[in-house]
């Protein structure tokens, strides 16, 4: 092992003339199709460049381990994929470390960083990588051609539409989406959602269809929740159900009525152990090119600007041009809402207390 | 220690003292010899259960200690703002806010912001438990706090007009006492309010009584399913000659052998909607395809795969104390006019007992603290008390709160232990 390392590091430093020693750092996503399109995409030209070698580990979501680790002074990751909720706690928590943004690489026009990324991805302690969304798919192969779900209400429609539904573990998206069924406008959702009301309101959509719900919180699971028959609907992340579609040629359907889109980010926990190499592997993989590269494995949008007009077709079918799958294709975004993270930053203890008891009760 | 049938020998005078005790032939008293012997012997075993003894002091008990303090002990907001602490500790709680608190909030914030930009928010996010909107107040005050000049109550006013709302100011109380019964409360759907009386939580927002008694329920009910799968696999274990009975004891310790994460997914397959159980209730036409039974993914599922997984836990016990009870006995109990039932239920289950026991104390223990199966099979109404637990320490990070639901779950265990202990006797207890 140690040799394979020294003996890629030699060649690293022969090949590019790079000045880096051998480092290896742990990088922590969400596993999947999502940390393949990042292996692909990032990784593997990020080591082949550097010499450096990558440790690819999975988790959930959430601060817990970052915390964990932080607070017991034995930091082992080196760079973590955040949603924006966790990356502005954990900054303002001092979880993770500032990060100067003047390392990121202009674009290839020489539009500054600053102004190449798209308005939700520049942080004090995170940079974003890609633009998710969470929205609802369904298995096509159920449904005739004149029957089929089209709008957030269908999903929460279970008279016309029977059958169980997948909803995330968590009250995020899952209010809004409520919500939106229940008439709101996209752009009010989280004024609704600020009022007692309007929380009551988005329950009471909710508890509508309680009794046909399968709870998911892995995002690999919708997928096999639909393709099991478990499930007739199900939210899901766009990329996952789109990897479904494309590479294992599953017959779902996207309905991007009522979408909630976020960004995921690159962020560097408080003292990890190989921050230089952290952030050197966070300005590589956010340049403007691995970003567009990593849209041909996962319907992900990229977060820079400049990366758009270059995003291509799917890695093993040259015909699926990527463009229309993306959250933020002109047909798809219509009623599209970006996650509130100040809404859920102060509302989210409250909340998730009172999904948790609504779940048990 | 003492043989009390033991007569001293009166004639060999020289061998006890003045008072008539014995003496050892050195002439020290025989009592204080024996108790050095003693001693020695016992701080060798003493050494030897040493390393033991200190790994699970420091692996065991001190962490549950510690974790049991952060339950009760929460100086996040004392510790970050100290004046504060102070000026809220006269204050009554029902009263309009004096300037005096908002000054000392001001130069709190301002302090705290000095020493790491994180502190601020961390009191926020201390504060929002107790009433939502606390962690955006606390980033806009701190931002705009450099910039006040007193009076500071009418600056706090203009930076945010939740300052005019007392909840704010009764919840900083709150979260201001570094020893608080807050989280325990919590833990029981209580609140605790700043004049220091508990209230009910809203209605909507209550869920850990009735998880715990759930929980303990599911427990009892697993416990009991255990009992009546198992026993009779024990019973024909000890019957059956021995080399069927090893082979029948490979099968039931196979699913024990192997991993508990495989076990839980195996029954996923098994009870899906499209799984195994259901197709085979179509094929042969219980019932239809479009109704197939939610085995799965709720309370039903968690019991079925408790049930199995901790089903060994049950047998081997009863295996191993029947396999201990004579055969004669019953015999005895036949030849003496006993009908098979009464001989059975008379004789032989009686002897059971501290097997049956042993069993079910095991299987309720491991079941009320049980995680990873609730968590894989149990959907939304089959999750018991530790997955919130780990809710709370994986996901809200509100470990405080994770400690005090554990600190109960922990008192709950110990309490039925000793309730066993009262109705059946602990010594009765056998493990095999």
């Amino acid at each position: 092992m140690k040799r394979a390392i020294l003996l890629a590091a030699a060649s690293g430093i022969a090949l590019t003339g790079s000045a880096y020693a051998a480092d290896t750092i742990t990088v922590v996503s969400w596993g999947g199709a999502y940390t393949k399109s990042q292996v692909e995409a990032y990784h593997k030209p990020w080591m082949a460049k550097t010499g450096n070698k990558i440790v690819s580990e999975d988790y959930n979501g959430g601060l817990a381990e970052v915390k964990a680790q932080v607070e017991a002074g034995n930091v082992t990751w080196d760079i973590v994929d955040v949603e924006l909720s966790d990356a502005i706690r954990g900054c303002d928590e001092g979880l993770l470390e500032e990060i100067d943004h003047s390392v990121l690489p202009d674009a290839p026009d020489g539009t500054p960083a600053t102004e190449d990324f798209i308005g939700l991805a520049l942080h004090d302690c995170a940079v974003a990588n890609i633009v998710w969304s969470t929205i609802y798919a369904y298995d096509g192969s159920k449904y005739n051609a004149f029957e089929r779900p089209r709008s957030m209400a269908d999903f929460f429609n279970t008279k016309k539409f029977p059958g169980k539904r997948g909803l995330r573990k968590s009250p995020k998206a899952n209010l809004e989406m409520a919500l939106v069924a229940d008439g709101v406008a996209a752009a009010d959702v989280y004024d609704v959602l600020s009022t007692s009301e309007g929380v009551d309101r988005a329950f009471a959509k909710l508890d509508s269809i309680k009794d046909d719900v399968v709870w998911w919180e892995a995002g690999a699971q919708p997928p096999q929740l639909l393709a099991d028959g478990e499930v007739k609907m199900t939210t899901a992340y766009n990329g996952r159900i789109f990897n479904a579609m494309a590479s294992e040629g599953k017959p779902f359907e996207i309905v991007w009525d009522g979408q909630v889109f976020d960004v995921d980010l690159w962020a560097i926990p408080k003292g990890a152990p190989n921050k230089k190499a952290a952030l050197d592997f966070l300005a590589f993989s956010t340049d403007t090119q691995r970003l567009a590269d990593q849209a041909a494995w996962i319907s992900y949008g990229p977060a820079r600007k400049s990366s758009a007009p270059l995003v291509g077709a799917y890695n093993s079918d040259p015909d699926l041009a990527m463009g229309p799958h993306m959250p933020t294709a002109p047909g798809n975004f219509m009623n599209a809402i970006a996650n509130g993270f100040e809404f859920w930053a102060d509302n989210q203890d409250e909340l998730n207390e009172r999904f948790n008891a609504w779940l048990a009760s | 220690m003492t043989d009390a049938s033991y007569q001293p020998d009166t004639t060999r005078g020289s061998l006890t003292d003045a008072s008539g005790a014995l003496l050892a032939a050195d002439g020290t008293p025989l009592k204080k010899k024996l108790r050095q012997a003693l001693a020695v012997s016992r701080r060798r075993a003493f050494l030897l259960v040493a390393p033991l003894l200190l790994f699970i002091l420091a692996s065991f008990a001190i962490p549950i200690l510690l974790l049991l303090v952060q339950g009760v002990k929460d100086n996040t907001f004392s510790s970050i703002m100290p004046e504060t602490t102070s000026v809220l500790r006269e204050w009554d709680s029902n009263s309009e806010p004096t300037e005096e608190m908002a000054a000392a909030v001001v130069m709190d914030l301002i302090n705290a912001k000095k020493i790491s930009r994180s502190l601020p928010t961390k009191v926020g996010t201390r504060v929002n438990r107790e009433v939502s909107g606390a962690i955006s107040l606390f980033k806009k005050t701190t931002r705009k706090a450099p910039k006040m000049k007193a009076p500071f109550l009418a600056e706090l006013h203009k930076a945010d007009k939740k300052w005019k709302d007392p909840a704010y100011w009764k919840a900083m109380k709150i979260a201001s006492k570094t020893i608080t019964p807050a989280y325990y409360a919590a833990a029981v759907d209580k609140k605790y309010l700043a004049d220091g009386s508990f209230a009910d939580q809203p209605e909507d927002r209550q869920i850990y009584v009735s998880l715990f008694v759930k929980t303990i329920l599911v427990s009892g009910g697993v416990m009991l399913a255990c009992v009546l799968l198992g026993f009779p696999v024990a019973y024909l274990l000890s019957h059956l000659p021995s080399r069927q009975a090893n082979l029948l004891m490979i099968l039931v310790l196979l699913p024990f052998w192997t991993s508990l994460l495989v076990r839980t997914t195996a029954w996923i397959a098994m009870l899906q909607s499209a799984g195994v159980l259901n197709d085979i209730f179509v094929w042969i036409g219980i019932t239809s395809d479009d109704q197939r039974f939610s085995l799965i993914y709720n309370m039903t599922g968690t019991i079925i795969a408790m049930t199995h997984i901790l089903l060994p836990f049950m047998i081997l016990p009863i295996y191993s104390v029947m396999k201990a009870i004579p055969p004669s006995h019953v015999r005895a109990a036949k030849s003496l006019g006993a009908t098979n039932w009464t001989a059975f239920w008379r004789v032989y289950f009686p002897a059971t007992i501290p097997g049956i026991g042993a069993g079910g104390l095991l299987v309720f223990i491991l079941a009320i603290g049980y995680y990873i199966t609730p968590a894989l099979v149990g959907g939304q109404d089959g999750q018991l008390i530790s997955n919130f637990i780990a809710y709370h320490m994986q996901k809200s990070l509100n470990w405080s709160l994770a400690a005090a639901l554990g600190g109960i779950l922990l008192v709950l265990v110990l309490i039925l232990y000793w309730l066993y202990d009262k109705i059946v006797g602990i010594d009765n207890m056998k493990l095999g």
